[in-house]
């Protein structure tokens, strides 16, 4: 069987005994307490304005950034990003409740659809488990409230991350994974989004919108 | 794919004179590599995070078996499947079998080296499957019956001209007078194209960038989103890695990811970090329905065991090859196998064999930059000379260079011999060289002279000089030392 004889050859190229409880205890320690190397300098001062640092980054991969103080004037700060991009005032969410309680029938003529994105949908929204800083990252997690597809079919997709939910490195995002979501309830995908989709690979020349959103727009809410 | 490494020499005369490809292959340093200085400059602890990522690969390799282990039944407990394969025909039997039990038809595929490594491709349409690859310059590449030039920039090769007609030769159901000569433009049509294959493919297969035992996820990196639409709406989403790709835990994947887009394009990140864990869960509306990682031996346990394990530490960056002299003058295809450039020099012939490979090892002019720039601290230029040695033990080195290096040897046991014909050379070269002081030709060596002339030597040997310089060195030390 494939699967014995790859990890005996490791092991014999290891010199490793294949019940070696030293090793193991190093491997399993490992896991259970997974080391964190030194933040990089840019989010590590505990003064650091990570929303500034964060929106900073963002906006170098091409994504619009958006600041409200308020929830509520989300549907609004929308609705104005679509219209200013020559989009439709149409859009597609999960179940999310902190979207469901969004009051988008207050904006005239939005259309709000629930489920996963469909090839049709002009825009997908989002809401971030967190925002990491040092990248200018927002992490999504999939699932019912969070369709995956929402943030790669449609030609605009637009995240939501609470202002309190900016992490600075990617090792606190995990760390709040592990402690709310558990390590071992992993969701079917963790997105870590940095901007709009991209591609080079025509003569070396940048153009936005390969097969995934052409724009992003981040809306960073103070109050939830 | 069948390897053309044995053929370097004709492969890269043909490059240096391949206009189309001179031109593509301008454009390198000014992009990737200027992109990577910029951003390591913006990370002050660039280089130490280097010594930590070479730390922890170095970890892993240390304890693979069980960080495999581990991995493994992390996969299996979210609902995955592992398959182990040795060889390359393992991995591409077990990719058959599930894509014939999901009664596949069209295969969406995201960018993979290692796919490329087991000529995957030919194998599924072999068996009458229709494969796309989705990535734009994998799927122009495909179109053109070509294979990647490069590890993160397939289609570096070409320039946009050449797309242009791609396009209109194999998108004939367009409009013939559409514009097209805008990159925007080329990019938007693969895009309205793929579109409908991602919806109608029934398995989509990405790669993997790392593996992690943490929590049995795979994670793939891309700026296109390609690889999460391949992952997201076909029903079966195969994984094919090797098993060097694994990682302890997800904030070692963290430390890498720091290095990886940062060595590779310049990017802080790229737009698209993914992290898939098992199948779609029994609540969620979109994903795939069942997930299966193949995990590819293919030559890697042995060079585990061998001097070159530091070849394994690789995260496939391709700042090696943005910054070798010799990839920029000829470009991947040269090197006629799956990975180019330095790494391909180190890796290749523990992986196909020193017959075929080994003398990739030759095509590099030692300058050093690749160790230099390697987010891994790999010591290329060691593990190349290396393979030139074995090679030579193996009697691979063709006939002329082994005479001329066992003749060197010969002379090079005798000093006071080897002294006096270096001499005798040196002197002749002087006078042979007139007063130009260099040679338009020399025999066995119209490959350098063809391209530029050979400086002749100034008429003195090296030990010759080092001796003068000795003695005046000695002569002026007591004055140095009065003038202390």
């Amino acid at each position: 069987m494939s699967r014995a004889s790859i990890l005996g050859k490791v092991r014999t190229a290891l010199h490793a005994p294949a019940d070696d409880a030293l090793r193991k205890g190093i491997v399993s320690e490992r896991i259970a307490a997974p080391p964190i190397v030194a933040a990089p300098q840019r989010v590590a001062a505990p003064i650091t304005d990570l929303a500034a640092g964060f929106k900073e980054e963002l906006e170098l991969q091409l994504a619009t950034v958006e600041e409200v103080t308020n929830a509520s004037q989300i549907p609004k700060v929308i609705a104005g990003y679509l219209s200013a991009t020559n989009q439709p005032l149409r859009l597609r969410h999960g179940i999310d409740p902190r979207i469901s309680n969004l009051d988008f029938p207050a904006v005239a003529d939005f259309e709000v659809r629930t489920g996963p994105a469909s090839p049709d949908d002009p825009a997908g929204l989002s809401y971030a488990f967190v925002g990491i800083a040092e990248t200018g990252t927002m992490a999504l997690l999939s699932g019912p409230e969070n369709p995956v597809t929402l943030g790669f079919l449609p030609d605009t997709h637009i995240i939501i991350v609470p202002k309190n939910r900016i992490v600075p490195t990617y090792e606190d995002a995990f760390a709040l994974l592990r402690l709310e979501i558990g390590a071992a309830s992993m969701p079917r995908t963790l997105n870590l989004i940095s901007g709009p989709s991209r591609t080079a690979d025509i003569g070396g020349r940048i153009v936005i919108g390969a097969h995934g959103p052409r724009r992003l727009l981040t809306v960073i809410v103070s109050q939830l | 794919m069948q390897p053309t490494s044995h053929d370097f020499k004709t492969n890269a005369r043909a490059a240096l004179s391949d206009r189309q490809l001179q031109e593509a292959l301008s454009g390198l340093p000014g992009g990737l590599v200027a992109q990577r200085a910029a951003a390591r400059a913006r990370l002050p602890e660039f280089d130490d995070l280097r010594d930590y990522g070479r730390d922890l690969r170095n970890h892993t390799l240390d304890h693979l078996d069980l960080y495999l282990e581990a991995y493994e039944s992390k996969v299996i407990a979210t609902g995955g499947h592992v398959h182990w394969a040795e060889t390359a025909e393992d991995a591409c039997v077990a990719i058959l079998r599930i894509c014939k039990a999901a009664d596949a038809k069209l295969i969406t595929k995201g960018k993979s080296m290692v796919s490329e490594e087991i000529g995957l491709n030919a194998k599924l349409q072999a068996a009458d499957l229709d494969v796309v690859e989705t990535d734009l310059g994998e799927y122009i590449l495909q179109i053109r019956n070509e294979t990647p030039s490069h590890i993160i920039a397939p289609a570096i090769h070409l320039i946009q001209e050449q797309v242009e007609d791609d396009f209109r030769r194999q998108h004939q159901h367009l409009p013939k007078d559409r514009p097209l000569d805008q990159p925007a433009e080329l990019v938007d049509e693969a895009r309205k194209i793929l579109r409908e294959k991602f919806i109608t493919a029934n398995v989509g297969i990405t790669g993997a960038n790392f593996l992690v035992a943490e929590t049995g996820s795979s994670i793939i990196v891309t700026n296109e989103g390609n690889g999460d639409l391949t992952q997201s709406l076909a029903k079966v989403h195969i994984v094919i890695a090797a098993i060097d790709k694994v990682v302890p835990t997800l904030n070692d994947a963290a430390a890498l990811l720091r290095l990886l887009a940062r060595s590779a394009t310049g990017q802080e990140i790229t737009s698209y970090t993914t992290f898939s864990t098992g199948p779609r869960r029994a609540d969620d509306p979109d994903g795939p329905q069942a997930y299966h990682v193949i995990l590819l031996d293919n030559g890697r346990s042995e060079l585990l065991g061998s001097e070159f394990r530091e070849v394994l530490r690789c995260i496939r960056c391709g700042a090696c090859m943005n910054h070798c002299p010799v990839y920029n003058a000829v470009g991947g295809h040269a090197y006629g196998w799956v990975y180019p450039g330095p790494i391909g020099a180190a890796l290749n012939p523990g992986l196909i064999g020193v017959k075929e490979a080994g003398s990739l090892a030759n095509a590099s002019t030692f300058c050093g930059r690749c160790e230099a720039v390697c987010p891994m601290r790999i010591p290329l230029p060691k593990l190349m000379r290396r393979w030139r040695e074995i090679e030579f033990e193996h009697g691979e080195t063709p006939f002329l260079t082994r005479f001329a290096l066992r003749s060197w040897a010969a002379l090079a046991r005798w000093p006071a011999a080897y002294h006096l014909i270096s001499r005798m050379t040196v002197g002749t070269l002087k006078l042979a060289a007139g007063r130009r002081g260099a040679f338009t030709w020399i025999p066995f060596a119209s490959g350098w002279t063809s391209g530029r002339d050979l400086p002749a030597p100034q008429g003195r040997t090296f030990q010759q000089l080092w001796a003068e310089r000795q003695k005046t060195a000695a002569l002026l030390t007591p004055t140095n030392k009065e003038a202390a």
